[in-house]
């Protein structure tokens, strides 16, 4: 492989590198007025990107001595980040602006975060992994204390940065011990090392228990979710969303490269761990939302839940399983960035965010639309039919029933009902209980690529999005389809 | 046909929601095209059973498309059997947007929009020939049922919202795992393949328990049932209109659609199950009844003792008690819904259901009485109402099957004699206790439009059930051929019907024979107790 084929086909990180480079620059010489600007040249700079993305051959594709791969998976996960990216880059312009932190940072934060992701789910060997997660992960603790001026923000980054710093610890020893017992860190020699002793690797099988961890902790799967409620709660709500959608995204898919491709030998195994953390993120997301009185933390406590659902299609260790992941990380991708363009939107006659869900009560009567937005959000996320979300929850549950998880199957069905407990608390809360007349009837008039992007993905949750299935299923099995 | 008769409400929804005007220009706009949609979809509806043929047991107006990548498809279509439930549906829904004409006046439009959804999931229910197509349609009329009662209901709306809701989808759940299942043996989504296919022995126990999960609950059935008493007091006069006369149907015809077609050696199995259920249902809520204070959930309670004549009839498993508890579904379907309406017209009045707030109500109302007594008396199941053809023939079909069980049931019809006498006397006769009540008005014009063509149907069915019964006949007789290779029918008044099945059932592939095998020893055991 020569150099120049490498670089090709690491294009799409060379440009984002590139880009974020240029923005940077752009920003220190004009200052912060250049918010608005730099923003959409990340959004621009992430339409270019998608476009050598999409312009990749769809076979795998090796690159920098393996370290590297670039296959249908990587461009499926590639677009998916890249839109939960430009979203959230959008999204945070109003809110930026509105309390005073519009700092020419935010942009170039995210597209170094996205330039992290992109590593994440392209690495072919568990130092580019590690590479790719902590470019990833410390653009992400710098946002999280964005506001740095307010305690919880600066807390909630803080407590990130601790914690985020101790599951990387953990990943790497575990990296550190399949070297050992391995003899390599690239997955294909993995696989092939695993696959050829007749006797079971136990310090392999160790090393891959804290990766797995590691990797656990930045999707937020129990128990290593403790963090998210906090941070996403002291972050700034668009850091929130971002944190929600592009990360669990990135960091999924690589679970999904690593389990499937470097450990295939060991599915026997590290499936006990998947289950365990499946069933127990299911649980602790649906019974611990229940009490939640502030929405983002709600939204906090839904996400480690939805990712139990998701970790229910990789139990299933099969074709279909790793399209159904791939199928809920998209619709989960659009529910949650319009749950939290909603929040966004609240806010009361001052201009503070509310975060409140008793002062949300009775929305339906003074911003209706808003109102039926979050509706749509909350039942698709419960995965109520006829809302898209229901599809994401049945191909899971198809690829668990494939492979024979009844137990896991089961018990996902039933804690999808404790689930929509308080997802149609949000419902009764907005349409049932009396007004409490806290936010504005005409808060967030201006904010029309908002209230653009809410309307489409409302549009996408709502039925509707069926007519999407076509190309979607056919996109995730292609992507499936590249670690088979 | 039917995919515009599911959009044009859809459609006319969004329309409602997004009505120019200030709000009472909006409201009297909603309703006017409430009712214009939904008395024109009746219209659609009558047309569709003008132009049906009820000479055949297959499945009708089909149509079909693959918008869903071929997941599943838009597979729709009627046979008799959903036919009927059809026509239930476009024949109430008008009766209850007029129900609701004066009585809701807060967010109209949203109100208006939600039945016209409800009728627009309720028809896909009926009508989808796909099996998740026909979960999501199950499942989707839940939301704007959980609004109706929710924005609109009383005062424990929230509380019974909640449990309409949970309960449901709980159910519903699992029977979605054994959908999963089913769809992956039998490597198809189509209804009418899968009514065909041969499941496993073992595997028919739990999926069919996995099925009866969700339609007993939906039904309801006795003990799962506690959800409807709530619901139905809560939820406005037209919800509980649409509740009873609608959605509680959805139960029986999952089991007639599903259940006994797809795992008939399952629901023979469970006969007795399903038996135990039923006569429980029918003594114990029928003296649940009884001593209720509150008129709805005298009533709601009364739902599910019928209900529970319709799963005695189904799985009977015989012609009569089929047909019967098709019947008994309709008819319950006119007359509960007449019944709800006609507390609904003295709530609107006084704005208690306590029963003991009314008496003497015949005196100032003596055209609502008449229609009172109508209703009631077809409620007891008098000849000449409708409910008493399909209690017939369900009691018929299941003294067939299980003369105890008959004999257990039978005492439902006493005992709903009782309540519903009871109620009338203490509401309509007796002394005018209190002066508001003996000062409430008769009837008005669009309460007569509504009892009118409600009491007509059912008396229609009651005195000449025919055309109700034809479409039926096509489908219930090769249900009935279905489940007959599973049960060899052993009592003597089915045996012609059992040489016609032989006949039938010697083409059958060997894999079905085995099937008998399995179940014979336990049926003939069953035989030689009696």
């Amino acid at each position: 492989m020569t150099l120049a084929q490498s670089l090709a086909i690491g294009a799409p990180e060379i440009m984002l590198a590139a880009g974020a480079i240029v923005l940077l620059l752009i920003g220190v010489f004009r200052g912060d007025d250049s918010l608005t600007g730099l923003s959409w040249g990340a959004v621009i700079l992430f339409a270019l990107t998608a476009l050598t993305v999409v312009d990749d051959a769809p076979d795998r594709l090796l690159a920098w001595n393996d370290l590297y791969v670039a296959d249908s998976l990587s461009a499926f996960l590639k677009i998916l980040i890249l839109v939960g990216a430009g979203a959230s880059a959008l999204m945070a312009l109003p809110y930026l602006q509105r309390v005073n932190a519009s700092r020419f940072e935010f942009p170039v934060l995210i597209v170094l975060a996205t330039l992290g992701m992109f590593v994440m789910v392209s690495a072919n060997n568990l130092l580019t992994l590690y590479v790719g997660l902590e470019l990833m992960s410390l653009s992400a603790y710098v946002l999280a204390a964005f506001h740095r001026d307010e305690q919880r923000s600066t807390e909630a980054g803080l407590k990130y940065f601790v914690l985020g710093a101790l599951s990387s610890g953990v990943l790497l020893y575990g990296v550190s011990l399949i070297y050992g017992f391995v003899g390599s860190t690239d997955f294909t020699a993995i696989a092939a090392g695993l696959s050829a002793g007749e006797e079971r690797n136990m310090g392999a099988l160790f090393g891959l228990v804290f990766v797995l961890a590691g990797l656990a902790f930045k999707v937020s799967a129990v128990p290593f979710h403790m963090w998210t409620p906090d941070v996403y709660e002291g972050a700034p709500t668009p850091v929130s969303a971002f944190f929600a959608s592009a990360p669990k995204i990135a960091a999924m898919g690589l679970l999904l490269r690593v389990a499937l491709d470097a450990f295939q030998g060991l599915v026997a195994d590290w499936r006990q761990i998947i289950i365990f953390m499946s069933i127990a993120s299911m649980l602790v997301g649906a019974v611990g939302a229940i009490g939640q009185s502030n929405v983002k933390r709600l939204l906090a406590y839904s996400s480690i839940n939805n990712v139990g659902f998701m970790l229910i299609g990789l139990a299933a260790a099969s074709s279909a399983g790793a399209s159904a992941v791939l199928l809920y990380l998209t619709i989960y991708l659009v529910m949650t960035v319009g749950s939290f363009l909603v929040v966004l939107a609240l806010c009361d006659a001052d201009g503070r965010p509310v975060e409140t869900l008793d002062d949300l009560a009775g929305l339906a009567r003074a911003r209706p639309w808003l109102a039926t937005a979050l509706s749509i959000f909350m039942l698709s996320l419960a995965g109520l039919p006829p809302l898209f979300g229901f599809m994401a929850k049945l191909a899971v549950f198809n690829a668990a029933v494939d492979s024979g998880l009844w137990l896991l199957a089961v018990l996902g069905v039933l804690s999808s009902v404790i689930a929509a407990y308080y997802y149609l608390r949000v419902v009764k809360i907005l349409f049932f209980d009396p007004p409490a007349d806290v936010v504005v009837a005409d808060g967030q008039g201006r904010a029309v690529v908002n209230n653009g992007l809410m309307l489409a993905a409302a549009i996408f949750c709502s039925p509707i999005g069926y007519l999407l299935l076509g190309p979607l299923s056919a996109a995730t099995r292609a992507a499936a389809g590249s670690l088979f | 046909m039917l995919t515009a008769m599911i959009l044009l409400p859809l459609a006319l929804a969004l329309v409602v929601l997004f009505l120019p005007g200030d709000e009472a220009q909006k409201a009297r706009l909603a309703k006017l095209v409430g009712l214009g949609g939904t008395l024109l979809l009746f219209a659609i509806g009558l047309v569709l059973w003008a132009g049906f043929d009820s000479s055949t047991a297959a499945f009708q107006y089909i149509e079909r498309a693959e918008p869903f990548g071929g997941l599943f498809s838009w597979h729709l279509g009627v046979d008799g059997i959903s036919l009927v439930l059809v026509l239930l549906t476009l024949f109430l829904m008008p009766l209850c947007i007029l129900a609701g004409w004066d009585s809701v006046k807060t967010r109209v439009p949203e109100y208006i929009a939600a039945f016209l959804a409800m009728e627009a999931m309720t028809i896909g229910v009926f009508s989808a020939l796909d099996i998740f197509l026909f979960y999501i349609f199950f499942e989707a009329g839940l939301i704007p049922m959980y609004l109706i009662i929710g924005i609109w209901g009383g005062k424990r709306r929230i509380y019974a919202s909640y449990k309409f809701f949970l309960y449901t989808l709980l159910g519903s759940v699992l029977m979605l795992l054994a959908m999963l299942w089913v769809a992956r043996e039998a490597g198809t989504t189509d209804i009418p393949a899968l009514m065909a296919h041969d499941f496993p022995l073992q595997a028919q126990t739990w999926l069919w328990l996995a099925f009866f999960a969700s339609f007993a609950v939906k039904m309801p059935m006795w003990p799962v049932h506690t959800w409807l008493p709530d619901a139905h007091v809560e939820a406005p006069t037209a919800g509980s209109m649409i509740l009873a006369g609608v959605l509680l149907k959805m139960g029986g015809y999952g089991f007639i659609r599903f259940s006994i077609p797809m795992f008939p050696d399952a629901s023979v199995q469970f006969m007795w199950l399903v038996f135990g259920l039923s006569m429980v249902a029918v003594v114990y809520t029928s003296l649940v009844a009884l001593v209720q204070t509150d008129m709805k959930k005298l009533i709601a309670y009364s739902s599910v003792a019928h209900m529970a004549f319709v799963t005695g009839g189904l799985f009977a498993l015989n012609t009569q008690g089929v047909e019967g508890a098709m019947v008994v579904m309709l008819a319950h379907g006119v007359v509960s819904a007449a019944l709800f309406f006609c507390v609904g017209v003295i709530y609107d009045r006084l704005h208690t259901r306590d029963i003991d707030r009314y008496g003497g109500v015949t005196t100032n109302m003596p055209r609502y009485a008449v229609f009172f007594l109508l209703f009631t008396m077809a409620s007891v199941g008098l000849p000449g109402a409708a409910n008493f053809v399909g209690e017939f023939l369900v009691l018929s079909g299941v003294f067939q099957a299980e003369t105890w069980v008959a004999f257990v049931m039978t005492t439902g019809i006493i005992l709903g004699a009782a309540y519903m006498l009871w109620l009338f006397a203490r509401v309509m006769f007796g002394a005018q206790k209190n002066a508001d009540a003996a000062a409430m008005p008769d009837m008005n014009a669009r309460e007569w439009a509504i009892m009118v063509p409600l009491a007509v149907v059912a008396l229609w069915m009651g005195i000449y059930p025919k055309p109700f019964l034809e479409p039926l006949k096509a489908p219930v007789e090769s249900l009935m051929a279905r489940v007959e290779r599973a049960n060899p029918p052993q009592t003597p008044h089915t045996k012609i019907a059992r040489g016609d099945v032989q006949l039938a059932s010697a083409t059958e592939p060997a894999l079905a024979a085995a099937g008998h095998e399995d179940i014979l020893p336990a049926a003939a055991g069953d035989g030689d107790t009696k």
